[in-house]
């Protein structure tokens, strides 16, 4: 069933128009809670976004990764370590991000060169970074923490100021790579190509596209925003601890399937889990209620579930995804 | 001279499938290039587009010689293919498509607007006619066909080779097809069509090659040329194009169907509303474009789609929604679409093949136990009467070419004795001229036995040359049935454009 796109544009704008109301209603309620919530809401959604649109470039490249999760955990280790023995926070970053994209490549090989199960490819990753990384972290060191930059003029802003405008590095450049990512995909000639290599390799392949090349580019740097979204884990903690995306790698799939494989969308779906965990964290700091914190701790896995389930339906991805091109 | 190839010799491990081929084109001359399948002309003019490399024998390119790696290669020198399986985007739309591979730039941006406009002055100079907004995936086949020729176009192609363009086609496509063929001739583009349908030969070439077992084994003017004779060069042996069949005796009805509705898998009603007896002794072909809810028909008589609303009786029993094993024993033979998916299993051996839907009888199996020299012995007789070309009985099917897996449907359906019913879709898709004959015959000859039969084909000659009665589906429903007789090519054509009288 297709809906007439007035009637979608309707409806799109009505739901955005409810979420604006309720913002604006929780802070006429309780300007301090509503504006702790969205600030955290912002810090908890970007390294799902990041993930996200890794995933993103992925599929619409026609390559799953089911390995976000084992590249942030990867990133955030290898980061750490060399912030760590470096003192350097921007050493820890590139060096962060090149074991993301090292682990990409095995990503591309695996999946493009060896034609091998692309879910299991992505597994490898993840048990690989998992039992790496807990082995060789050694408890008690410490890291240069990241600094916090405020927008002049507009962090002064009523609740907007505070969650959008005043952040540490990593989150803006979440909302940064939201845009790039777009407009990479749908105004460019890499764009362009790289859909047509998500959806039909062979008619790329006809025209002349490489398909295997752009693959192995195409994974390879998406997997630097994996690892961005494991760096940005460790902005929020400061340090690194075992296992600590914790399921984060996966749930940022669900936002990419959320988000409909678009960059926008993945960063509304990113919006509704990162309120989730805010929400999660705010009820049990509050401990108004007498309910378990476990059950709070629920909220963000159940959503998952539920907003998969319903959004799952009708999500179409890209055709070619999970299958190794093999040329006629 | 744009093309020339010259001795062109391909192997593959355990064939030669181009055995020293040589072939030309001139500057708006339309070639056609005939064989049965495996004939050797795909790889020649995969050869010739790059996407083999040959093993032997020179290609070139205006009276150049040129070593092609891949397709890109071939574009570069003018030369656009458009394959049998679209290489289209759905997602992307008309100008995106034609673009990929050689976008416009604008400050390192996509100019999109550039390319609408470049596509639109393109469509306009060949009089191809299309919106370049519009998406792929919405688009009829007839016009994704159009894209596709307009990417090459716009490539600036000099040869164009069109690898069976009309298989997907209603009559009324092709013969726009034909008429924008001959246009693109007339302004210098030079033309290698291949086809199987000989009447679309002599309609449109000015010459034709014709190639049998990897060689070529003639190469004449189309003037002069006759269906009979190109038949003949393409399988070696005189082929008789005209069933020869007796009119026909019907008797009581077997199969009868009133108000039928089915739906597709997406859930949309395909069939609105179907009305239709077959009468022992008697061939009904069912003509329309595919996809105007005949497949959904045939599976929902075959009992592997349910039916909504209305019912189907075979012979008086019920059989509406009963499943494909009732529907099997009440004597109905099913002859699939998709031979691939539902008529065989590929790594099962020939004979396993040929007792699908009698393994569990006598003599094949008793209890729980198959019987497997019953099985082999069985096989052994049916290999030899519908002339399966095979090494071995016990060889896996998947290996055998189109037209032997075919023949071992046919022969597993209607060797049946208790049939009362055939049911057979698309019987000759992608079979070469001489099992089509062999497939028509053996049809002919289960209706004389008393069958009926129900004959589901996009082919119109299929469907005239078998049909005692004609029933032409649209969007659903049957908007006429005519005897066969009196029907003609045109009248027939409309219908299944929807051009009828009378249809809501």
């Amino acid at each position: 069933m297709k809906l007439d796109p007035k009637v979608k544009r309707i409806i799109l704008w009505s739901i955005v128009a409810a979420i604006v109301l309720g913002w604006i209603l929780a802070y006429r309620w309780d300007a301090d809670q509503t504006t702790a919530v969205a600030s955290r809401t912002v810090r908890a959604a970007a390294p799902l976004l990041l993930g996200a649109l890794c995933g993103v470039i992925g599929e619409r490249t026609g390559v799953f990764n089911i390995g976000i999760e084992g590249q942030m955990l990867f990133a955030a280790f290898v980061g750490f370590m060399a912030a760590s023995y470096s003192g350097s926070l921007l050493l820890g970053i590139a060096a962060g991000v090149a074991g993301a994209m090292v682990l990409g490549l095995f990503l591309g090989w695996a999946a493009v060169t060896l034609k091998m199960d692309q879910i299991i490819a992505g597994t490898v990753i993840n048990v690989f970074a998992l039992g790496f990384t807990s082995f060789y972290y050694v408890q008690g060191r410490t890291m240069p923490s990241f600094p916090s930059w405020s927008v002049p003029g507009l962090d002064g802003l009523p609740l907007l100021g505070k969650s959008f405008f005043s952040n540490p590095p990593l989150t803006y450049l979440a909302m940064i790579a939201t845009v790039v990512v777009w407009i990479g995909l749908f105004k460019t000639r890499w764009g362009l190509r790289t859909l047509a290599v998500g959806e039909n390799p062979g008619a790329a392949d006809a025209v002349g596209v490489n398909v295997i090349f752009k693959r192995y580019v195409n994974v390879t740097i998406a997997a630097s925003l994996a690892g961005f979204a494991g760096l940005h884990l460790l902005q929020s903690a400061n340090s690194f601890d075992r296992g600590m995306t914790n399921g984060q790698g996966f749930i940022a799939l669900a936002v990419m399937i959320v988000g409909r494989w678009h960059p926008f969308g993945a960063a509304a779906g990113a919006a509704l889990f990162g309120f989730c965990i805010a929400l999660e964290a705010q009820l049990q700091f509050n401990d108004a209620l007498d309910i378990p914190p476990q059950f709070f701790g629920m909220i963000p896995y159940v959503t998952t579930i539920a907003v998969l389930a319903i959004a799952g339906i009708r999500a179409r991805p890209p055709a070619a995804g999970g299958h190794p091109f093999e040329k006629e | 001279m744009l093309i020339e190839a010259t001795g062109i010799t391909k192997r593959f491990p355990g064939v030669t499938a181009c055995d020293d081929v040589s072939a030309h084109l001139e500057k708006g001359e339309i070639l056609g290039l005939l064989g049965e399948n495996g004939a050797g002309k795909s790889t020649l003019v995969k050869v010739l587009f790059g996407l083999y490399p040959q093993d032997e024998g020179t290609v070139r390119v205006h009276g150049k010689e040129v070593t092609l790696r891949d397709s890109g290669d071939a574009i570069a020198l003018g030369i656009g293919m458009v394959h049998q399986h679209f290489q289209l985007v759905p997602t992307l739309t008309v100008a995106e498509n034609i673009i990929l591979g050689a976008e416009p730039l604008r400050r390192r941006f996509l100019d999109r607007r550039r390319a609408e406009r470049s596509v639109a002055e393109l469509s306009e100079r060949y009089g191809l006619e299309v919106d370049p907004h519009a998406l792929v995936e919405d688009l009829p086949v007839g016009i994704q066909q159009r894209v596709e020729i307009l990417k090459a176009l716009s490539r600036s192609a000099q040869i164009l080779i069109l690898d069976e363009p009309t298989a997907v086609l209603t009559p009324q496509e092709t013969d726009e097809l034909l008429k924008v063929m001959r246009g693109l001739a007339a302004s210098g583009v030079g033309i290698i069509f291949i086809t199987h349908k000989l009447r679309e030969v002599l309609a449109v070439t000015d010459r034709v090659t014709v190639m049998r077992g990897g060689r070529v084994v003639g190469d004449f003017a189309t003037e002069g040329a006759t269906q009979q004779s190109l038949a003949q060069a393409m399988v070696g042996r005189a082929v008789v194009l005209r069933v020869d069949k007796a009119p026909a005796t019907p008797g009581a009805a077997v199969l009868d169907v009133h108000a039928l509705q089915v739906r597709d898998d997406r859930g949309q009603q395909a069939v609105r509303g179907v009305d239709l007896q077959v009468r022992s002794g008697e061939i009904v072909g069912i003509a329309g474009v595919e996809g105007n809810g005949q497949r959904e028909l045939v599976e929902a008589l075959a009992g592997i789609r349910s039916v909504e609303t209305g019912s189907v009786a075979i012979t008086g029993a019920e059989a509406t929604n009963v499943g494909p094993r009732r529907i099997h024993n009440l004597g109905v033979a099913h002859i699939p679409e998709d031979r691939e998916k539902d008529g065989l299993v590929g790594v099962y051996s020939i004979a396993d093949n040929l007792v699908l839907t009698s393994y569990f009888e006598e003599p094949f199996a008793r209890r729980a136990v198959r019987r497997l020299d019953e099985v082999d012995a069985r096989a052994r007789t049916l290999v030899q009467r519908f002339d399966v070309r095979t090494p071995s009985i016990g060889t896996p099917v998947k290996s055998l070419s189109g037209g032997n897996k075919q023949k071992v449907i046919v022969a597993r359906e209607l060797s049946d004795p208790e049939n009362r019913l055939v049911i057979a879709s698309q019987p000759t898709r992608g079979v070469d001229v001489g099992s089509i004959e062999f497939v028509h015959n053996q049809l002919v000859k289960a209706r004389d036995e008393g069958m009926a039969i129900l004959l589901v084909s996009a082919e119109l000659d299929e469907i005239f040359g078998l049909a005692d009665r004609i029933a032409v589906m649209y969007e659903g429903r049957i908007v006429a049935t005519l005897d066969a007789a009196g029907a003609t090519r045109e009248q027939v054509g409309l219908l299944m454009a929807g051009g009828g009288a009378g249809t809501p």
